[in-house]
C-alpha cells in the first residue's frame, strides 16, 4: 500500500465539496466518507428566508454595496484567496456540458480570461471568466445551483 | 391561483404588493439590487434574490435578471408594481414567451395607451370625450387660425415631438395666434429637430380627476369611482383624495362609465387608471390612460373596501370580477411623504432615518418600507411613506389627516410633513377650491 498516494487522496478529497469518495485500481480498493459539518448548500436553502427571521446567508455574505471582493466571513474559515462573485443571476453549472469535464477543479492554475463556470439565464450560456490569473483554492456552490447576483462562486488565490 | 409571484419592485409597493400575496396564501420572491438588501421588502418576502448594483437599469430595470430571478426560484407570475417596468410592452411580451403571467395588462395594450396619438383616436373612436383638436399636423396659420376659431379660445400650440413642458404655448385670442405659431414652430425645430405642431383646445385651470378601472381576461370592466389628484408640484402628485370634493353623482357616472368604454374599447385586462382633466363647469376630456397600478390606489381602497392588488391578481389567474354595483362610503386623503427638505425647494435628502413613528389610530394606514435605522438609498425616488386616512366625511377626514400628521415623527432626514400639515390648514384646500396650478402658483409654504 502506497502511505504516499493515500494521503495524497485524502488531501484531495478534503479541499473538495465531495463527501464520499471511492476509489478502485487493481486489487487497491478505497472508500472515504467525509463527516459532513458544513451547512447544506442546496439551493432551497440559499433563498428561504422564514418571515421571523433577518435575512440569514446571503447578506452574511462580503459587503456587495462596497464592491469589496475580499474573502466572506461565514461559518467555516475559508482558504486564503479572492473571491470571485457571479456577476448575473441565473443557474450555475461547472462543466460546458453535462458529459465534459468540470472547466476548473480545486488546485487548477487559471489564466486571466480562462472560463471557470457557465451562469445560465434565459436559456443563454453566459461564460464567466478569470479576472486575474492565479490557483483555485475552493469552489462554493454546486453544479445546477441557482446563483443570485454577487454571489461568491470561487475563491482564487492570486499569483 | 398562483402558487409563487415575482414582484419585480422594490420600495412600498413591492411590500404592499407581499402583504396581499400572503393573505392569499402565495409565496413571494423579492428581488433587490444590493443597495435594497435591508429594505423590508427583502426581509418579508419567502424568498429574495439580489439581482444587481444600485443603478436602476443594472438591476430593477434589467429584464434578463428579472427573467432569470423567476427561473431560478419557479415564480409563476411577476407582479411589475408601478414605476420600472410596469409599462414596459417588451416586459410583458417576454413574459408571455417564457410563460410567466405577467399580472398586468397585454403587450398590445400598453403599446395602445402608451403612445399618445393612438390612445386618442382610440379614445375618439369610442366616444370618449377628449379635448378638442386639430385632426392631427397644422402647417398653415390659415389653416390653425381656422380651427382655432372653430375650437374656442384659449387654445394652446404643440410641438408633436416635444415633451416636458417645452414646445408649447397657449394663444388668448386670434390677434396672437401667427406670431405664437410660428414661435413654437421654430422652437420645436431647434429643440425637437422637427417642426410639426398640433392644436388643442386650452383648458383654463383644470382639475385632475381620474377614474380607476379594473377588466377581467372575459370582457368585464368595471370603474372603482374617481381620485381627485390636483394638488401637484412640478407635475409630481402631492395629496390625493376620494372621491373628489367637487364631483357629483351624474358626473361621476358619466365620466365612470367613459373610463369604462376606454377600458372595453382595447379589451382591458387588469388595474388601469383613466385621467383626465376638468374644467370649473365638470366638463371632463381624456387625458391620458395609465396601464398598471397607481401609487394612490389605498385611496380607492378605503373608501370602496377592495384591495385591488387582490383583484390585479385574481383578474391575471383569470377569475371574473365581481360586476355588482360600486358602494363607496366615506371619504379617504392620501399625503405622499417625500424624504424632502421643503424649506430648501424640495431637494432630497438622502441618509439615515433615526426615528420613525408611524402614527395609528381609528381609520389611518401607512404605506411604508421605512423604519427607525433605514439607510435611505441615494439612487431611486424620495418617497418614504404615504399616510392615508379615512373618515365618515371630508372635513373628518382633514382632521384626523392632520392628527395622524403631528404624530409622524421623523428624525434624520427632513420630509415633506411640515408642508402637509400647512396644507391640511390651508383655506382653500379645506374648501375643495383648487385645481392643478394651485400648489405652485398659490400656496405658499412658511417655513
Amino acid at each position: 500500500m502506497d502511505l504516499k498516494l493515500v494521503k495524497n487522496l485524502l488531501d484531495l478529497i478534503s479541499e473538495t465539496e465531495l463527501n464520499e469518495v471511492s476509489i478502485e485500481e487493481g486489487d487497491f480498493k478505497m472508500k472515504v466518507k467525509k463527516q459532513s459539518d458544513a451547512p447544506a448548500q442546496s439551493a432551497p436553502m440559499q433563498f428561504q428566508m422564514p418571515a421571523a427571521q433577518q435575512a440569514p446567508a446571503q447578506t452574511a455574505q462580503p459587503a456587495p454595496a462596497s464592491g469589496d471582493s475580499s474573502a466572506s466571513e461565514t461559518k467555516e474559515s475559508q482558504p486564503e484567496g479572492e473571491t470571485v462573485q457571479s456577476p448575473i443571476v441565473g443557474t450555475f453549472y461547472e462543466s460546458p456540458s453535462p458529459d465534459s469535464d468540470a472547466f476548473v477543479k480545486v488546485g487548477d492554475t487559471v489564466k486571466k480570461g480562462d472560463t471557470l463556470c457557465i451562469v445560465e439565464a434565459m436559456k443563454i450560456m453566459n461564460e464567466i471568466e478569470a479576472e486575474f490569473s492565479g490557483t483555485v483554492q475552493k469552489i462554493l456552490v454546486e453544479d445546477a445551483q441557482p446563483v443570485e447576483f454577487n454571489q461568491p462562486l470561487f475563491i482564487i488565490k492570486k499569483a | 391561483m398562483f402558487k409563487k409571484i415575482l414582484i419585480a419592485n422594490r420600495g412600498e409597493i413591492a411590500l404592499r404588493i407581499i402583504r396581499t400575496c400572503k393573505e392569499m396564501g402565495i409565496k413571494t420572491v423579492a428581488v433587490y439590487s444590493t443597495a435594497d438588501q435591508n429594505s423590508l421588502h427583502v426581509k418579508f418576502a419567502d424568498e429574495a434574490v439580489c439581482i444587481g448594483p444600485p443603478p436602476g437599469r443594472d438591476s430593477y430595470l434589467k429584464i434578463p435578471s428579472i427573467l432569470a430571478a423567476a427561473e431560478i426560484t419557479n415564480a409563476e407570475a411577476i407582479h411589475p408594481g408601478y414605476g420600472f417596468l410596469a409599462e414596459n410592452a417588451e416586459f410583458s411580451r417576454i413574459c408571455e414567451e417564457h410563460n410567466i403571467k405577467f399580472i398586468g395588462p397585454s403587450p398590445h395594450m400598453i403599446e395602445n395607451m402608451g403612445d399618445k396619438a393612438t390612445a386618442k383616436a382610440t379614445m375618439i373612436k369610442n366616444n370618449v370625450p377628449v379635448v378638442p383638436g386639430s385632426d392631427g399636423i397644422v402647417t398653415s396659420v390659415d389653416e390653425g387660425k381656422k380651427i382655432a376659431n372653430e375650437i374656442g379660445y384659449p387654445v394652446i400650440i404643440k410641438a408633436s415631438a416635444g415633451g416636458g413642458g417645452r414646445g408649447m404655448r397657449v394663444v388668448e385670442n386670434e390677434d396672437k395666434f401667427e406670431h405664437a405659431f410660428k414661435t413654437c414652430r421654430n422652437e420645436a425645430e431647434s429643440a425637437f429637430s422637427n417642426p410639426a405642431v398640433y392644436i388643442e383646445k386650452f383648458v383654463v385651470n383644470p382639475r385632475h380627476i381620474e377614474i380607476q378601472i379594473m377588466g377581467d381576461q372575459h370582457g368585464n370592466v368595471k370603474h372603482l369611482g374617481e381620485r381627485e389628484c390636483s394638488l401637484q408640484r412640478r407635475h409630481q402628485k402631492i395629496l390625493e383624495e376620494a372621491p373628489s370634493p367637487v364631483m357629483t353623482p351624474e358626473v361621476r357616472e358619466k365620466m365612470g362609465q367613459a373610463a369604462v368604454n376606454a377600458g372595453k374599447a382595447i379589451d382591458y385586462e387588469g388595474a388601469g387608471t383613466v385621467e383626465f382633466i376638468v374644467d370649473k363647469d365638470l366638463n371632463f376630456y381624456f387625458m391620458e390612460m395609465n396601464t398598471r397600478i397607481q401609487v394612490e390606489h389605498p385611496v380607492t381602497e378605503e373608501i370602496t373596501w377592495c384591495d385591488i392588488v387582490e383583484e390585479q391578481i385574481r383578474v391575471a389567474a383569470g377569475e371574473k370580477i365581481d360586476m355588482s354595483p360600486l358602494k363607496m362610503r366615506g371619504h379617504a386623503i392620501e399625503c405622499r411623504i417625500n424624504a424632502e427638505d421643503p424649506e430648501h425647494n424640495f431637494r432630497p435628502t438622502a441618509g439615515e432615518i433615526t426615528s420613525f413613528n408611524i402614527p395609528g389610530g381609528h381609520s389611518v394606514r401607512v404605506d411604508t418600507h421605512a423604519y427607525a435605522g433605514y439607510r435611505i438609498p441615494p439612487h431611486y425616488d424620495s418617497m418614504i411613506a404615504k399616510l392615508i386616512v379615512s373618515a365618515p366625511t371630508r372635513k373628518e377626514a382633514i382632521a384626523r389627516m392632520k392628527r395622524a400628521l403631528q404624530e409622524f415623527i421623523v428624525e434624520g432626514v427632513k420630509t415633506t410633513i411640515p408642508y402637509h400639515l400647512q396644507l391640511m390648514e390651508d383655506e382653500n384646500f379645506q374648501t375643495g377650491d383648487f385645481n392643478t396650478q394651485y400648489l405652485e402658483k398659490h400656496f405658499k409654504f412658511k417655513p
